[in-house]
C-alpha cells in the first residue's frame, strides 16, 4: 500500500490540485465526512471547487473512491461530485423541466415546497426558492460526493437550518464525502469535523 | 439587344447623390458621412478592379485561373466573417471556422449547380462559375457572421447558466443547446425573409440585371429561383457547420466552457 493515510472506499481526495498561480493543494474527506473550507473573498475557494469539478483547467489529481477525475468523461465525473453553486440558475420556463427524475415529495416537503412547485414558472422564483430548489435538483441526481459553495448564503436562518440538516442527512445516509465552503464559523463548527483555510494561494488545515 | 452604355458622366451624377447625402449627414452631425463616402469609394474601386479581373479571366478560360479566383474570394469572405464580430475567437479560429464552413457549403453547392444543373461547357466556365459562387459566398458569409456573433455573445452573457448545466452533468452540446439553436434561427431569418418577399417587395438583383441586359423575364426568373434555392441551402448548411465548429471551440475536450478562447471587446 502507498504511504498515504488509508481511507475507506468512497473517500474524496485532492492531490496537488493547482490552478493559475495558486500553490498545489491536497486534502481528503472520508466517506460521509464533511470538511469545511474558508478564506477571504478572492482567496480562491470557488476556483478550488471548480477545479475539483473539472470546470477549469488545473493540475493535480482528484479521486473519488478508486476513480480519478480524468479517467472518465467530464460530465460523468460532474454527476458524481454534485456541485451546488452559491446561486443556482434556472433556464427553462417551468421548474419541473430542470429535473431529470422528479424529486420525491418528502425531499420537497423538507425544503418547504408542495409537489406542485414543479409546475411553477422559473422566472417567478425568489432567490431563496431558487437556492432550495437547486439543492433538490442536485440531490435528485444522487451524487456520490458534495461540493458546496456557500449553499446557505442567500437563505434566511430557518431555511439555512433546513438545508444544513438535509445536506448532513444526505452525507450520512449515502456515505458521501462533502467539501463545504462557508464563511460562517458557527456553521463550520456545526457541519464539519475539520476545516481548511485558503490564504495567500495556499491551503492549510486549521482544525475544527 | 444590348444594354445602354454608361459613361463616367452618368456615374459621377449618381455619385453626386451620395455626396449630397454625406453633406446632409455632416450638417446634421449624424456621423455617417465618413463611413458612407469610404464605403462608396471602396465599392467603386473594388468593382472596377473586379471588372478588369473578370475580363481577363473570361479571356483566359483556364480552370486554374478560375480556382485561384474562387480561393481569393473565399479568403476575403473568411476575413470579413470575423471583421464585425463583438467577441472574436482568439488566434485566427474565427477565420478558420468561417473558411472551413464556407468552403464545405458554398463550394459544394456551387459545383453541384454547375456540374449537375446549369451544365455550361466546360462546367467551370467562369461566366457562370464566378457569379454563382460569389452570390453563395456573399450570403453564406453574412449568415455565418451573424450566427457566430450571436452564439459567442450569448455564451458570454449566459456563462453562469451554461456552467450550471455542465455541473449537473450535461455534455457541452446539451449545455449550450438552446443558445446554438437561437443563433441558427436568427441568422437564417434574413434569407427566409428575402425569399418570402422575392418578387412582391423587391426584384432580386440578379434577375434585375438579366432583365436590364435584355434577357427574357421568364429566363431571368428561372435563374433567380435556382439561385435563391442554392443560397438557402448553402447558407443553412454552411451555418450549421460553422455553429458546430464554433461550439466545439467554445468548449474543450473536458466539456469546460472556455471563454478565454474569445477576445473580449475593448
Amino acid at each position: 500500500m502507498p504511504n498515504r493515510p488509508s481511507l475507506p472506499p468512497g473517500a474524496f481526495r485532492a492531490e496537488g490540485v493547482a490552478f493559475l498561480d495558486w500553490r498545489p493543494m491536497s486534502f481528503a474527506a472520508g466517506a460521509g465526512e464533511c470538511v469545511a473550507i474558508f478564506g477571504e473573498s478572492g482567496s480562491g475557494k470557488t476556483l478550488l471547487l471548480r477545479a475539483l469539478a473539472d470546470l477549469d483547467p488545473h493540475a493535480g489529481e482528484v479521486w473519488l473512491g478508486d476513480a480519478e477525475q480524468q479517467s472518465m468523461p467530464a460530465p460523468q465525473w460532474r454527476r458524481q461530485v454534485g456541485f451546488l453553486p452559491a446561486e443556482a440558475p434556472w433556464w427553462e420556463d417551468a421548474v419541473g423541466s430542470h429535473f431529470g427524475d422528479p424529486p420525491g415529495p418528502d425531499l420537497l416537503a423538507r425544503l418547504g415546497f408542495d409537489n406542485d412547485v414543479l409546475t411553477w414558472e422559473s422566472a417567478r422564483l425568489s432567490a431563496g426558492e431558487r437556492q432550495r430548489l437547486g439543492l433538490a435538483r442536485l440531490l435528485c441526481q444522487n451524487p456520490r460526493a458534495l461540493l458546496l459553495d456557500e449553499p446557505t448564503a442567500n437563505l434566511d436562518a430557518g431555511s439555512a437550518a433546513k438545508v444544513e440538516a438535509i445536506l448532513a442527512d444526505y452525507a450520512r445516509r449515502e456515505q458521501a464525502p462533502a467539501v463545504w465552503v462557508s464563511h460562517d464559523p458557527a456553521q463550520r463548527a456545526r457541519v464539519a469535523g475539520r476545516a481548511f483555510r485558503l490564504a495567500g494561494t495556499a491551503l492549510e488545515e486549521v482544525g475544527a | 439587344m444590348t444594354i445602354i452604355d454608361l459613361s463616367p458622366w452618368e456615374l459621377s451624377a449618381a455619385a453626386a447623390l451620395v455626396v449630397a447625402l454625406a453633406g446632409v449627414s455632416l450638417a446634421g452631425g449624424l456621423g455617417i458621412a465618413r463611413p458612407l463616402v469610404v464605403a462608396a469609394a471602396r465599392m467603386a474601386v473594388q468593382l472596377s478592379l473586379i471588372g478588369l479581373v473578370l475580363k481577363s479571366l473570361f479571356a483566359a478560360q483556364g480552370p486554374w485561373w478560375v480556382a485561384l479566383m474562387a480561393l481569393a474570394m473565399l479568403g476575403a469572405a473568411s476575413f470579413e466573417v470575423t471583421a464585425r464580430q463583438k467577441r472574436r475567437f482568439r488566434g485566427g479560429w474565427g477565420i478558420a471556422i468561417g473558411a472551413g464552413a464556407m468552403f464545405a457549403s458554398s463550394f459544394t453547392v456551387a459545383i453541384f449547380a454547375l456540374a449537375a444543373l446549369v451544365r455550361p461547357e466546360p462546367w467551370y466556365e467562369p461566366r457562370y462559375a464566378i457569379p454563382i459562387l460569389g452570390m453563395l459566398l456573399g450570403n453564406t458569409m453574412s449568415a455565418i457572421a451573424l450566427a457566430i456573433d450571436r452564439l459567442t455573445d450569448a455564451a458570454w452573457r449566459e456563462r453562469r447558466t451554461i456552467e450550471a448545466r455542465l455541473l449537473l452533468g450535461q455534455p457541452a452540446r446539451e449545455a449550450i443547446g438552446g443558445l446554438a439553436r437561437d443563433a441558427v434561427r436568427s441568422a437564417m431569418i434574413p434569407v427566409i425573409n428575402a425569399m418570402a418577399v422575392a418578387g412582391i417587395v423587391s426584384l432580386p438583383g440578379m434577375m434585375t440585371g438579366q432583365i436590364l441586359a435584355g434577357n427574357a423575364p421568364g429566363d431571368a426568373v428561372k435563374y433567380q429561383i435556382l439561385i435563391w434555392l442554392l443560397i438557402a441551402a448553402g447558407c443553412g448548411f454552411g451555418m450549421l457547420l460553422a455553429i458546430r465548429l464554433a461550439v466545439r471551440r467554445l468548449f474543450d475536450a473536458r466539456d469546460r466552457l472556455r471563454l478565454d478562447h474569445l477576445i473580449s471587446p475593448n
